[in-house]
């Protein structure tokens, strides 16, 4: 993934899960499909910060946000105590879940695995920046269309994810859907519903797009 | 007899219940502005975070919290369970601290210094003859006519065999917690993540010594409870002082997703030995049963044995608790249901298995010992899964004689669950300006609680579902019960069809002389107050509610109250599983699971068919891949995390075939909780359909597998 260099040298270290790669996997025994992977940078090239305060500026939705951070802090955890971002959502808090997916210069990551620090110069996106105006994005039509929500817990991070799988499969077929969308677990069962949404998604996409 | 006001409108005349309706949260939560507890950010909110045992079993020898108290950014620590104390389950809460982020808060606990003298403990109770009798309570026998005697007839067939089903937990993905504050010293004002909007602050008010009026409980989303969220818990409580050590600071104390399985609530284990016998036509005659199983320090509830077929003329079953040092049992979506129709439906296959009889001939011949209500649901319920399932075609004898590995197999079960409505309070207002709104202490766990208030207002008063607005989720509306146990959507939907019957007759008293006609001659269809029989005559409703003036209308409706017919509780359900077995890896593949349930009235298809879309895929995961897997040599919980407390995923859970039972004989019994019944079954109608794929019983779940590869090696 290319990387934007308008920022000085950071550890390249940003967790992300990536559906190309991910969709080479088996879905088996009831674990993610999705990959978690860790590029670092040589040590020798690193540059060292913390332990105390950064400061981190963060563009989210098109927006940038000036904050003061240690760096230990992650882009979910910034997102959620710092700015009051609180689509994504914090559940396993190590990269199994899904649940706190945003999308970082178009790929799906786990912000609960990503360290904030990591994430500046990139685009990241979260669930609050799909749907402008009250205007619900084709993703989250078909999720209520289709009642694939419950508790609505891990929907955020699922619609993230499926958002971001569409953009890269406009035509998936049922078996990309189930590997694709393989990172994210929903404890109620809503995968019947997620299933036809995400399909139907797709043809909604396409069109809008047409 | 005349038709009570109170009732359901007859089937022509619905126009919106029974229909498939999106539920009216859907955008909220789709778009992630649905606000849960755990998102709740308040002005100069500190978070805490609580130092746990990490034994099992130990006594509190030395405690040090001074560096802690002292660490930058702490606002507050409270010794939970000091010096002498006896801690006696893994993630029990030792120290509680608040500071000003969560780092300083992890921080801090990291500075805490603790001395344990560890101690003995019990964690593993599947083999009960290794469990120490002080860690047994006294065994509950119970005997009923001369079993002895029916084994030993000799025109009896009787098979026995042992089944079970281990510790699992709830694994809700918003864990337990509240954001707590103190607006001034006399009041509480807590978002808690809760089933029991209108009750939980009453421990708040006990633990805190507040008055229960001043006490706030906001909860407008939940993340998942399945049975574990009633309680402040004491985490919540301790919340509570921090805020108040802090003058009053929002304190935010969310459990950590370790904590969340260690200590948030268990479904109990039920593991069992079993005999039965029922003659060459396949009638049940005697059933034997030793179970066991644990639910944490008390032992675990009564596993109802034998499930649904309760009429079985002999019984013998003893059942023994065994005390555990694991997190406490919680409710768990069908309390003892699920484990309970495991072993039942289990032994039941591998009877008919031995008498060579189809199983699903053998169930519907034994209807009739199960409860009296129940006996023909079941039959039309077996029947119409065994369409739904192909079962005439796909379903063969124990053991697939197809070649190849991959082994496809059938199974069935069938389970009950009661569901009456709770107690509660609707209180509807139709305002002069027409718009409408119902309000409640209620609470919406996922399961569409908003939607089912908004369909029998909007029902009964003639109008859309978007005209009504639902005010839910704050226990300064009129109280709701608890939502537990099924009992949700028959009481909303019976105080709402009672305050709204009322509110509508107040309309037509104020509307009457306008349209020339007494009230009882009016009726609201449409989005009109009309007289019946004549359309001409008749308002929209915007200009029938500019005849209240400058007074609203507004009628509470209670539940239980008059009429007793719009709901009641008794529901059956069948379930069937098509499975293939690869017995070279040993994993279970679901090919289809099947599910005929009924549940009285319906009021809206599409989220009842979500509850058991929902319900089949947590079957799935308690039948292939759950378990709280503890380790014998320290106690500790080895899976407290998600990668290894494996829930299914997308790709993991086939098919489905839902099919709703409505119409007669089903709608007139008034709506029905849903919640429970379809996630009893999947369990054993999973393993069932493992046994007739393999030839041979998997023992106990989850159907692992090295478990399916350990049976097949004794075929």
């Amino acid at each position: 993934m290319r990387r934007r260099r308008d920022k000085p040298r950071k550890p390249e270290a940003l967790s992300r899960r990536d559906f190309l790669k991910g969709a080479g996997v088996a879905v088996s025994g009831g674990i993610l499909a999705g990959q978690t992977a860790i590029a670092a940078a040589p040590p020798d090239q690193a540059e060292f910060v913390g332990p105390g305060e950064v400061p981190v500026t963060l563009r989210i939705n098109g927006q940038s946000h000036h904050l003061n951070l240690e760096p230990r802090v992650t882009l979910l955890d910034a997102c959620r105590n710092r700015l009051d971002i609180t689509g994504a959502k914090r559940v396993c808090d190590r990269a199994t879940c899904g649940a706190c997916t945003m999308v970082i210069d178009g790929k799906p990551v786990y912000s609960c695995t990503t360290l904030a620090i990591e994430a500046q110069g990139h685009n990241i996106e979260t669930i609050e920046g799909l749907s402008r105006d009250g205007h619900l994005h084709p993703v989250m039509a078909a999720f209520v269309e289709h009642d694939a929500q419950q508790c609505g817990f891990c929907t955020p991070g699922f619609v993230m994810a499926c958002k971001a799988f569409l953009d890269k499969h406009p035509h998936p077929t049922r078996e990309q859907v189930e590997k694709g969308l393989g990172g994210n677990l929903c404890r109620c069962g809503t995968y019947a519903g997620i299933r036809p949404a995400v399909l139907e998604a797709a043809n909604a996409m396409r069109a809008a797009k047409a | 007899m005349a038709k009570c006001k109170y009732d359901w409108p007859e089937a022509g005349e619905r126009s919106l219940i029974g229909k498939r309706i999106k539920r009216i949260d859907g955008p909220e939560k789709a778009s992630g502005r649905a606000k849960y507890s755990y998102d709740i950010n308040r002005p100069g909110m500190l978070f805490g975070k609580v130092l746990r045992c990490p034994y099992p079993h130990a006594k509190i020898t030395a405690l040090d919290t001074s560096e802690a108290e002292n660490a930058p950014g702490v606002k507050g620590l409270r010794v939970i369970q000091g010096v002498g104390k006896e801690i006696r389950w893994q993630g029990d809460e030792v120290v509680a601290v608040a500071a000003v982020s969560e780092e300083a808060a992890e921080d801090a606990i990291r500075k805490i210094k603790v001395r344990y003298e560890p101690m003995p403990f019990l964690v593993i109770e599947e083999d009960l003859a290794k469990v120490p009798d002080t860690n047994k309570k006294p065994a509950v026998e119970q005997k009923v006519g001369d079993p002895d005697a029916a084994f030993s007839d000799s025109a009896a067939t009787v098979s026995e065999g042992y089944y079970g089903t281990p510790v699992i937990t709830h694994c809700c993905l918003e864990t337990h917690g509240c954001v707590v504050e103190w607006p001034d010293e006399k009041s509480i004002k807590t978002w808690i993540s809760t089933q029991a909007v209108s009750v939980v602050g009453g421990e708040f008010s006990t633990s805190l010594e507040v008055p229960q009026n001043n006490i706030n409980v906001v909860c407008q989303y939940i993340g998942g409870g399945f049975g574990s969220k009633f309680q402040a818990d004491r985490w919540g409580i301790e919340a509570a002082r921090l805020s108040k050590m802090a003058g009053g600071k929002a304190v935010k104390m969310m459990l950590e997703r370790d904590s969340e399985l260690m200590v948030a609530g268990v479904r109990p284990s039920a593991f069992a030995r079993i005999k039965v016998a029922a003659k060459k036509d396949g009638t049940l005659t005697a059933w034997r049963s030793e179970s066991w199983g644990t639910g944490g320090l008390s032992g675990a509830g009564t596993i109802p044995l034998p499930y649904v077929f309760t009429k079985i003329p002999n019984l013998q079953k003893k059942h023994t608790a065994v005390a555990a040092n694991i997190g406490a049992a919680r409710a768990w979506r069908a309390p003892n249901h699920p484990q309970a129709c495991l072993i039942t439906l289990s032994a039941l296959d591998d009877l008919a298995a031995k008498l060579n009889m189809d199983p699903v001939e053998f169930l519907h011949k034994n209807a009739e010992l199960a409860p009296e209500g129940l006996v023909n649901t079941y039959r039309d319920e077996l029947r119409k899964a065994a369409e739904l399932a192909e079962w005439k075609k796909y379903w063969h004898p124990r053991g697939d004689k197809a070649s190849g590995h991959v082994k496809r197999g059938l199974g069935v079960s069938l389970h009950t669950w009661g569901g009456r409505g709770h107690n509660g309070n609707a209180q509807v207002t139709i305002q002069p300006d027409g718009s409408v709104e119902v309000r409640m202490g209620s609470q919406d766990l996922g399961t569409g609680t908003r939607t089912v208030i908004a369909i029998v207002a909007a029902e009964t008063l003639g109008l859309q579902v978007p005209d009504v607005k639902v005010t839910i989720g704050d226990n300064h509306y009129p109280f709701d019960g608890a939502s537990g146990g099924s009992t949700t959507v028959g009481g909303v939907s019976s105080s709402t069809r009672r305050g709204s019957i009322d509110a509508r007759d107040a309309l037509f008293a104020a509307v009457a002389p306008s349209l020339g006609a007494p009230p009882d001659q009016l009726e609201a269809v449409g989005g009109h107050i009309r007289v019946k029989g004549n359309a001409s005559k008749s308002l929209t409703w915007k200009q029938a509610c500019a005849k209240l003036g400058a007074k609203p209308v507004q009628a509470t409706g209670k539940n239980p109250g008059l009429c007793k017919g719009l709901a009641s509780e008794g529901v059956g359900g069948v379930q069937i599983a098509d499975v293939s077995v690869d017995t070279e890896t040993g994993i279970v593949k679901i090919n289809r699971l099947v599910a005929a349930q009924d549940c009285g009235l319906v009021i809206d298809v599409k989220t009842a068919e979500s509850q058991v879309y929902g319900a089949l895929i947590m079957g799935v995961c308690y039948a292939l891949y759950e378990q709280k897997i503890m380790d014998p040599i320290t106690g500790r919980m080895l899976n407290p995390n998600m990668e290894f407390y494996k829930l299914a995923g997308i790709g993991d859970i086939g098919e489905f075939m839902v099919h709703m039972m409505t119409g007669p004989g089903y709608d007139e019994r008034g709506v029905i909780g849903l919640g429970e019944p379809p996630v009893i079954s999947p369990g054993a109608a999973i393993s069932n359909a493992v046994a007739n794929a393999i030839g041979v019983r998997v023992p106990t779940l989850p159907l692992t597998p090295d478990k399916v590869l350990a049976a097949l090696q004794q075929v």
